[in-house]
């Protein structure tokens, strides 16, 4: 089963034809993901071959899905253009839409998650600034590595990329049924909560590993959420329990996510939800190891 | 610390400049940084003015860093008490030379920021303008309206007013305060703002509303379409070293210990931080001297500019290369560590202290190799997170 992503999900790349959509690409493909087209509007009509394996470059997401059937694009577009690229995707209405690209700006982000929100949130928006999600053995949307772990029923859901790769390194040997990068820019359109709800129903997944880290109250509400809702064991960590203060200018944010958003009070909300955290990475594994043995 | 991102907030006199440039009513002024133009500065502004010392902390008016200046002699007195002065650990540089304000009949807070629970903006608003605004917040919720602005409907007039009748402000003033939540909100999506509040906005005598003071944060993902925004930045204020590495397009923060820091992903660097926190626990409390997070897909170059800021900072005693190879292959790394210590060599730089080096992930048995095959004498492998975060901190402690 997973969450979000499966064998069967027919995936589109927008910005394929540049290098770092490129490498991905191929790497994705590498890892069995079924990639059915690329979009670019000015290599319309013609295709890329990587290593023998021929991709169609379309015009637009709603050519592409119109030819192919695809129901997940993956956007590895530059900054300055990402809010375009994501809101074609939204007018195309397609499924899923994994937004890789670092650095968008904070009002682009709240534009294209304003947008998708007022036509009813038919396509999910994973990221932006993220790695993506792997349902391992199956598909790989995005930029985590497809060989560091297989397929099992642990469910990963994190904010952190790299953390996110050390966790799925950490449980290797029991293997995961999805693992979702959310990405930890201030507007993301899936959340822990939305994650966390879709491994509760997923029949694949026994375990929910949960990575946090400061900033925000996402972890704080993924708690209120587990609390009332999830009935399989979550492990979780979050990381920054050292960090210094931000040098931030005012207390408007504050007041309005009314929460320090500090390490240990997301440690504190987790725990109060029957949360197990750990102090580090390793110690978040060995919580994993005895909360699925047993 | 946010990941991957920097805010860039600024002087008053800056955010002054940016409401001026939207039609946010403010009143006249010029920053300068010597004592002696306080003077010509108060002469243009007709003989009196206010001098403000630009820090970027509240609470200046109690210290001591705003007066009142009659005469433009009396500015530079003034502006001479003011420059230099330390206001709770900032020290004035630059002062604001105002306009003397109409006698005030009422404060009220305005602003415009980001609200990350909600994924939406948020319009603040309040007649208990004036004092510390988390304070209303807290005490008096109910004096504080807080409205949803959606990022692509905006604030029309129309919603301006709705903002100003849910902080029920006076009929008086009504209409203009509407009018600013208007010129405010084409200065926070202009300029790419994070967060624009302006505090007191004021009722002065004669009626008009006036923005006295405000602040206002930058996005700096948006500098590719904000050109003016790069001479904003405070470049004196910052630390030599994260000068240095801004220059690099590095992110990089300094911190107080003395385990230099080097990781990939700001997850990742966090965590590594709190791993050798804790390991330095057993250590004799040695703590991490830095975050730097080298990015994805870090090259051999990037790899050793890190490491020749981490090794130029006197306080690091031992280095931690954490990484782990997603898109950035270890085997690059290696080279980037290789490369870094030759080159700081070749430069006549003194290269005595030990580097512990955990690499896994994409190519890590190649990065592993080309460190074994280096051999070099300061550098260690530890292949554990835990292990290597232990042996950078007895590192440091012994040294």
């Amino acid at each position: 089963m997973a969450i979000f992503l499966t064998k069967d999900s027919k995936v589109i790349v927008q910005g394929m034809t540049g290098s770092t959509g490129m490498k991905h690409t191929r790497l994705m493909l590498g890892d069995g993901t079924n990639i059915v087209g690329g979009v670019n509007p000015r290599k319309a009509g013609t295709s890329v071959d990587f290593d023998g394996h021929e991709v169609p470059v379309f015009g637009s997401v709603a050519e592409a899905m119109e030819k192919t059937g695809a129901d997940v694009t993956v956007v590895f577009v530059p900054p300055a253009f990402s809010k375009a690229a994501v809101v074609e995707a939204i007018d195309a209405g397609i499924g899923l839409a994994v937004v890789i690209t670092e650095g968008i700006a904070v009002h682009d982000s709240a534009a294209f998650w304003a947008y998708a929100k007022a036509k009813g949130n038919k396509t999910r928006i994973i990221g932006p600034n993220c790695p993506g999600l792997i349902t391992p053995g199956q598909s790989n949307a995005g930029i985590i590595p497809g060989d560091i772990t297989k397929p099992g029923r642990i469910g990963l859901v994190s904010k952190s990329g790299t953390l996110t790769y050390q966790m799925m390194y950490e449980l290797r040997d029991l293997g995961f049924s999805s693992c979702v990068g959310i990405g930890g820019d201030p507007i993301i359109g899936t959340t822990h909560i939305d994650a966390l709800k879709a491994f509760q129903d997923d029949p694949d997944t026994d375990l929910i590993v949960m990575i946090g880290e400061i900033g925000g109250d996402a972890e704080e509400r993924a708690a209120d959420f587990i609390k009332e809702h999830v009935t399989k064991p979550v492990v979780g960590y979050v990381a920054g329990f050292t960090a210094p203060e931000g040098k931030t200018m005012g207390h408007a944010g504050a007041i309005v996510s009314g929460s320090s958003g500090t390490a240990q009070a997301k440690k504190e909300a987790l725990e109060a939800a029957g949360v197990k955290v750990g102090k580090t990475p390793s110690e978040t594994a060995r919580l994993a190891r005895a909360a699925l043995a047993g | 610390m946010e990941k991957g991102r920097t805010r860039v907030d600024l002087f008053e006199y800056q955010a002054r400049d940016l409401f001026a440039k939207h039609g946010v009513p403010v009143l006249a002024g010029e920053v300068i940084d010597t004592p002696e133009a306080a003077r010509e500065a108060t002469e243009r502004l007709g003989g009196r003015s206010v001098v403000k010392a630009q820090v970027k902390v509240g609470g200046r008016g109690k210290a001591g860093g705003v007066k009142l200046a009659a005469t433009p002699d009396e500015a530079v007195a003034r502006a001479t008490d003011i420059l230099g002065m330390d206001i709770k650990g900032h020290t004035v540089h630059k002062v604001m030379i105002a306009e003397t304000a109409p006698e005030i009949a009422e404060e009220y807070y305005v602003s415009y920021l980001l609200d990350r629970t909600n994924r939406t903006f948020l319009a603040m608003a309040s007649v208990a303008g004036g004092m510390d605004i988390e304070e209303v917040a807290a005490t008096t919720p109910e004096k504080l309206a807080k409205v949803p602005v959606d990022a692509n409907e905006g604030v029309s007039i129309e919603k301006a007013r709705e903002i100003v009748a849910q902080a029920k402000f006076p009929a008086e003033v009504a209409e203009q305060v509407a009018e600013v939540m208007v010129t405010l909100w084409k200065t926070f999506v202009a300029e790419d703002a994070l967060l624009v509040e302006v505090n007191p906005l004021a009722k002065v005598a004669d009626g008009r509303v006036i923005a006295l003071d405000g602040k206002v944060s930058l996005d700096d993902n948006a500098d590719f379409r904000q050109p003016g925004h790069e001479e904003l930045v405070d470049k004196a204020a910052a630390n030599p070293l994260e000068a240095a590495a801004k220059e690099k397009h590095l992110n990089y923060v300094k911190l107080e210990g003395e385990v230099g820091i080097i990781g990939n992903g700001a997850g990742l660097v966090m965590s590594t931080l709190d791993v050798v926190a804790y390991a330095g626990e057993k250590h004799g409390g040695v703590k991490p001297a830095n975050f730097l997070d080298i990015g994805g897909g870090a090259s051999a170059e990037v790899m050793a500019n890190g490491l020749e800021i981490i090794l130029g900072d006197p306080d690091v005693k031992s280095v931690f290369v954490n990484v782990f190879g997603g898109i950035t292959a270890c085997d690059e790394v290696a080279k980037g560590i290789v490369q870094a210590l030759q080159l700081l060599k070749d430069k006549g730089e003194d290269v005595s202290k030990p580097l512990v080096v955990r690499l896994d992930g994409n190519n890590a048995e190649l990065g592993r190799k080309i460190l074994s095959d280096a051999n070099h004498p300061l550098v260690q492998r530890v292949d554990t997170m835990d292990g290597a975060a232990d042996k950078a901190a007895e590192l440091a402690a012994a040294k």
